[in-house]
């Protein structure tokens, strides 16, 4: 804990028209700069006085990350579309409706419609210790507060621990997953296209960052192939409260069915990991099965496989493998 | 019912076109020429000395005006809380304020201070401390309340003997009462149940937090502040800053919620103040939501015993209650005393025990909350007497019904009266409302992975205090002032119970103003915001100032008109003849009169037993009017209790352990009903903040560190919108209390209590009888639970 918080110190702030110019802002300063989306993570960094970035590039005067568009096959979603835009688009809630209904559970209707879809996913992790400006492993530091044998971690991590247990506290990237997205980065050298589940990275792979954005880059668009347009969608997210308040565990799945039985799915787990939790045996278990409570069940023993439970967060192995269940079956009536 | 005009008729109180329009000031709202922004240092730790302060570089920065550390200002007697501290005793605690052009600089200059500060033991689960050769709070004690003095108690290895087991350590304490044979009380019970428990401890979540600016003019200290209470913090502010209660104007017109957090002051007041006094400068101190989180104060919670016998019809033969008490590093407040006293008048015990010890913690300074020790208590034992109902297959409402109290109902060791006690009418008018008798079919009834509950809940508090002065100005505009000192919280009972004097004087409202939330404004000695009290406390001053104003103004038209005072009376703004309502004067004429006739009349002479506040506040205004002005000293036999019955029926989903609220009712015993919106108000708030205690509302701690984790209204989650009913119900019982001349009591605080438990209740039921014996009762124990999976916490641990 610092001896001051809750005061945003001053910085030098840029509001670039287009992403070329954004990009040159960004290439100019380096690591000094911060890439501003709706500001719904990033004030609150600003205003504890962990992350003091000198120059702060706020993207929201650039028109061409905002927006909606049908493609060809699929749709592109400007990484500034706040999440409200994204929730009531009709083509996303009639063909992709696991994404309008994941945007719909984030926090509230006012961080909704200041929040973007890009910030969402790209959003950092929100275990307190780490947030509080505590010098762990993912600050920079040398250990991990929140894995101690007292460590308040109930809404901490069951998955791939590594030097760190916080986990993904994003709704819609699940969907995204579970959708198969691409996401679009680019910076001063060109761009690149990602996988979604490959947007996001685990501690082992780089402890201080939640994504494979590097400083220079800026996710520009979102695109959605139409290869689960229409297909069987469940999103489900349990939090404490039902407004304002990250998933203690939410799931998403899409699932291809075709007279009763399981074409094709894919399920990702959030609120379990530093990255969405992609439940690629669940998947492949359920290739060829009939949607039955016994599959369901089967899914839901699967998905929480290799579980390691701190000392605070047990019912989180429970609470995954039932909404998993749910995502095959739907929930009971 | 009497046949009012005003009272128990909406009416629009004169603050709430500013809140809905924004036009409405707080303190932040205030500005002055000059000002200054203050910032303030704070331990990062939960208990440390100051070694060393250096704050050359801080003074060095272009805009820093001053910087004021512990040495200067006053040292309270510990266990006071301080303004500022070279040990803090929490993490968050205020140690220096800087004071510069703006907030951007003053943070820097926080920031630039160097500080070295010896890590200190500290107590975060008061268990910790009570063990032998435990880490102690503070390094004078471990032990205090209000009204319990700074002292070490140390249990004995013994006393801890079966803590691993669960079995709450409860060695000797620090107070005690009884009334009755227990032992013979526990003999007679067909049933005995004994149960350990918790409460977690609670922020108050204020929406503004406690903001202050100050600045000193003509010797004199203008204070704006967000307070609960305006005159009633008068000597307490001046005490604490040394000056004279006259030299202090005091200004909180509006203030967003204090929850008791803001009700009798606080020393951080001081801050602004005294660096106001150093800079010759106003100085605004602008409090962040994270700093409301620290030194904003927290509700103490409970890790208690409770053992209680039980006749086969549900009746109490005797109870026996154990409370230890986390509170906070200072003198806090007893809750644990009042506790049992809610205990003994809800269920009215044959024979009782109370014990307690109240412990020191390096957690937030503790303060009232809402029903404080009322309402946890409520949470705690209710559910308890469910299992009891259950366990005796006796009727959930049935069983409260017994045990309650009726107008002779007594409460506490001295089994003292009660003004009066509509609660048995409360929860016959609820269960009948709720459709109880029929509901009761649907308890446990499955729908898919949900499950249905049913709950009853009710709670207490003392409602209603005197002795305080009322006053009322007849202006030769022909209009009423009715002047208030009361604080405006938010609750809008300062301009409700005003309306009992203009209801007294027959004044068309239109005609009436309320002049307060000012001390320059010249307002009566009136009784802290706090407590559900306003209600009873202010109608009867209002009552008494009104009477003696329509004495006067018998007087002064009997004295115009010839006849006898008793001739007279009053209405529509005039005092007439009673044979000949034709004759008479305008309140407009009389109040000219008054100022001719001067002495009593126009307040130049007044009562010898008025509060030296109203005594200035009068002189102020002497010779503007027909002054009315008395001390409450109406008579009353016994407390003043306030009782609330609520009922929840919930769908509990056994497969997320998430908790949706279907339905809630709350029925209110407070008197008479004066403003029916604002009653509503109040019950509905309360049972929303009911479901946060019982839900979802946290206090956690590191334990290795002493950090909290819940500092942030997304990490301390106080219910949404979504989380609770759109169409909680209500309603009151609406008879009056004798010892109030308008028959009212308060109800602020029991709505709390009352639907937290009734929710547990519901949750538990719906689990078929599984108890919990601790809120808040969070989805992950809720499927733990179902799942017959043990809980992660221990028993007895608290702040998780």
């Amino acid at each position: 804990m610092a001896i001051i918080q809750d005061m945003m110190p001053a910085f030098e702030l840029f509001q670039p028209a287009s992403v070329t110019d954004a990009l040159a802002l960004l290439n100019r300063h380096g690591k000094e700069a911060w890439v501003l989306a709706g500001g719904m993570d990033s004030l609150d960094w600003f205003k504890d006085r962990v992350k003091r970035p000198k120059v702060v590039v706020d993207l929201s005067q650039i028109k061409d990350l905002k927006g909606i568009r049908q493609q060809k096959d699929g749709i592109e979603i400007g990484a500034m579309t706040t999440l409200t835009q994204v929730s009531a688009n009709s083509l996303i809630q009639s063909r992709y409706g696991l994404l309008a209904q994941a945007a719909r559970k984030v926090a509230t209707p006012q961080i909704r419609n200041q929040g973007t879809i890009g910030g969402n996913v790209s959003q950092d992790t929100r275990c307190w210790y780490y947030r509080d400006g505590m010098p762990c492993y993912r600050a920079g530091g040398n250990t991990c507060y929140a894995d101690t044998p007292t460590a308040m971690n109930r809404e901490h991590c069951l998955f791939e621990a590594d030097r760190c247990v916080a986990v993904s506290p994003s709704d819609t990237a699940p969907a995204l997953i579970a959708l198969d997205a691409k996401f679009v980065i680019r910076n001063s050298k060109g761009e690149r296209v990602v996988d979604a589940e490959s947007f996001f990275v685990s501690p082992k792979v780089d402890i201080k960052r939640m994504t494979v954005l590097q400083p220079g880059d800026i996710l520009t668009t979102i695109r959605i192939p139409a290869t689960w347009a229409g297909a069987r969608f469940y999103f489900e997210k349990v939090a404490d409260r039902d407004a304002w308040d990250f998933a203690l565990v939410n799931v998403a799945s899409a699932m291809i069915v075709e007279g009763g039985s399981i074409k094709q799915a894919r399920i990702v787990v959030g609120g379990v990991a530093a990255r969405p939790w992609r439940l690629k045996p669940v998947e492949d278990s359920l290739r060829g099965e009939r949607v039955s409570e016994e599959s369901a069940e089967l899914a839901g023993q699967t998905a929480i496989w290799g579980a390691k439970p701190l000392n605070y967060n047990h019912y989180k192995v429970l609470l995954m493998r039932n909404l998993v269940k749910r995502s095959v079956r739907g929930v009971k009536i | 019912m009497a046949n009012y005009k005003l009272l128990g008729k909406d009416f629009t109180p004169p603050d709430l076109v500013g809140k809905v329009t924004g036009k409405a000031k707080y303190a932040e709202d205030f500005r002055a020429a000059g000002m200054l922004f203050a910032k303030l240092l704070r331990s990062p730790m939960p208990h440390a000395k100051v070694r060393k302060i250096d704050t050359r570089a801080a003074l060095a920065l272009k805009g820093v005006v001053a910087v004021i550390s512990a040495d200067d200002v006053p040292k309270p007697h510990a266990p006071e809380e301080p303004m500022l501290t070279n040990e803090p005793l929490y993490a968050g605690e205020p140690i220096l304020a800087v004071a510069a052009v703006d907030e951007t600089t003053a943070a820097e200059a926080v920031e630039r201070i160097k500080i070295d500060l010896q890590p200190l033991p500290f107590v975060i689960d008061p268990l910790e401390t009570l063990r032998p050769g435990g880490p102690d709070p503070r390094s004078d004690g471990n032990v205090a309340a209000r009204g319990l003095k700074l002292q070490t108690i140390k249990w004995t290895a013994r006393d801890f003997a079966g803590v691993n087991q669960g079995k709450l350590p409860m060695g000797k304490p620090a107070e005690e009462w009884q009334y009755g044979d227990i032992e013979s009380g526990f003999k007679r019970a067909d049933f005995v149940l004994e149960e350990t428990f918790i409460t977690q401890a609670l922020s108050h979540h204020c929406m503004e937090p406690r903001t202050a600016m100050a600045y000193w003019q003509n010797g004199k200290l203008f204070l704006h502040a967000s307070s609960q209470s305006v005159t009633f913090v008068v000597p307490g502010v001046a005490k604490l800053l040394g000056i004279d209660p006259a030299q202090l104007v005091f200004i909180s017109e509006n203030t967003g919620g204090g929850f008791g957090a803001k009700g009798t002051g606080y020393p951080q007041w001081g801050i602004p103040a005294l660096l106001a006094k150093k800079t010759g400068r106003p100085v605004m101190m602008r409090v962040t939501r994270d700093e409301e989180y620290a030194f904003g104060r927290a509700r103490p919670g409970y890790q208690g015993w409770v053992k209680i016998g039980f006749r086969k019809d549900g009746r109490i033969t005797a109870l026996d209650l154990y409370i230890i008490h986390s509170n906070g590093p200072y003198e806090g407040f007893p809750d644990f005393r009042n506790s049992p006293l809610a205990v003994s008048i809800v269920y009215q015990p044959m024979a009782m025990r109370w014990r307690g010890v109240s412990v020191l913690t390096n957690t937030p300074p503790r303060a009232p909350q809402r029903g404080p020790g009322d309402n946890q208590i409520a949470a705690a034992i209710e559910p308890f007497i469910d299992k009891a109902a259950r366990k005796l297959g006796i009727d959930r409402v049935a069983i409260r019904r017994i045990n309650a109290p009726g107008h002779n109902g007594k409460i506490g060791p001295k089994q003292g009266p009660v003004t009066s006690s509509y609660l048995p009418e409360a929860l016959d008018k609820g269960a009948k409302r709720f459709n109880w008798a029929k509901k009761q079919a649907l308890s446990g009834q499955r729908k898919g992975s949900k499950a249905i509950g049913i709950g009853v809940g009710t709670a207490f508090p003392s409602a209603g205090r005197t002795g305080f002065d009322g006053l009322v100005l007849i202006k030769p505009d022909g209009k009423l002032y009715i002047h208030s000192g009361a604080g405006n919280l938010g609750t809008f009972s300062y301009a409700a119970t005003s309306r009992t004097a203009a209801e007294v004087l027959g004044m068309p409202w239109e005609r009436c103003e309320i002049v307060f939330g000012d001390t320059g404004r010249h307002v009566p000695w009136n009784t802290p915001q706090v407590g559900s009290n306003t209600s009873f406390t202010l109608t009867r001053t209002n009552y008494v100032a009104a009477m003696d104003a329509k004495k006067k103004l018998q007087e002064i038209a009997a004295k115009a008109l010839s006849g006898s005072p008793d001739d007279f009376d009053v209405g529509d703004g005039r005092v007439f003849l009673k044979s000949e309502s034709s004759k008479g004067l305008s309140f407009a004429e009389a109040a000219e009169q008054a100022i001719k006739l001067g002495g009593k009349y126009s307040g130049k002479e007044l009562p010898k037993d008025l509060n030296p506040i109203t005594v200035r506040a009068v002189t102020a205004l002497a010779g503007q009017g027909l002054v009315g002005v008395a001390k409450d000293t109406l008579p009353i036999k016994g407390l003043v209790p306030a009782f609330c019955a609520a009922f929840v029926q919930v769908e509990v989903d056994l497969e997320t352990g998430h908790v949706e609220i279907k339905e809630c009712l709350e029925v209110a015993d407070c008197g008479t009903v004066v403003h029916p919106k604002n009653l509503g108000n109040q019950l509905t708030g309360g049972a929303v903040q009911g479901f946060g205690f019982a839900l979802t509302e946290k206090h956690v701690f590191d334990m290795k560190f002493g950090l909290p984790a819940t500092k942030g209204l997304y990490t301390a989650k106080p219910p949404t919108y979504l989380d609770v009913p759109l169409d909680i119900q209500w309603d009151a019982v609406d008879q009056p209390d004798k010892y109030n001349p308008v028959g009212v009591k308060g109800i602020g605080e029991p709505p709390l209590g009352a639907a937290a438990a009734a929710l547990l209740c519901a949750i538990s039921d719906a689990l078929g009888g599984i108890y919990f014996n601790r809120s808040p009762v969070t989805c992950d124990m809720i499927l733990n639970a179902a799942e017959r999976k043990s809980q992660s916490y221990k028993p007895l641990e608290v702040n998780v």
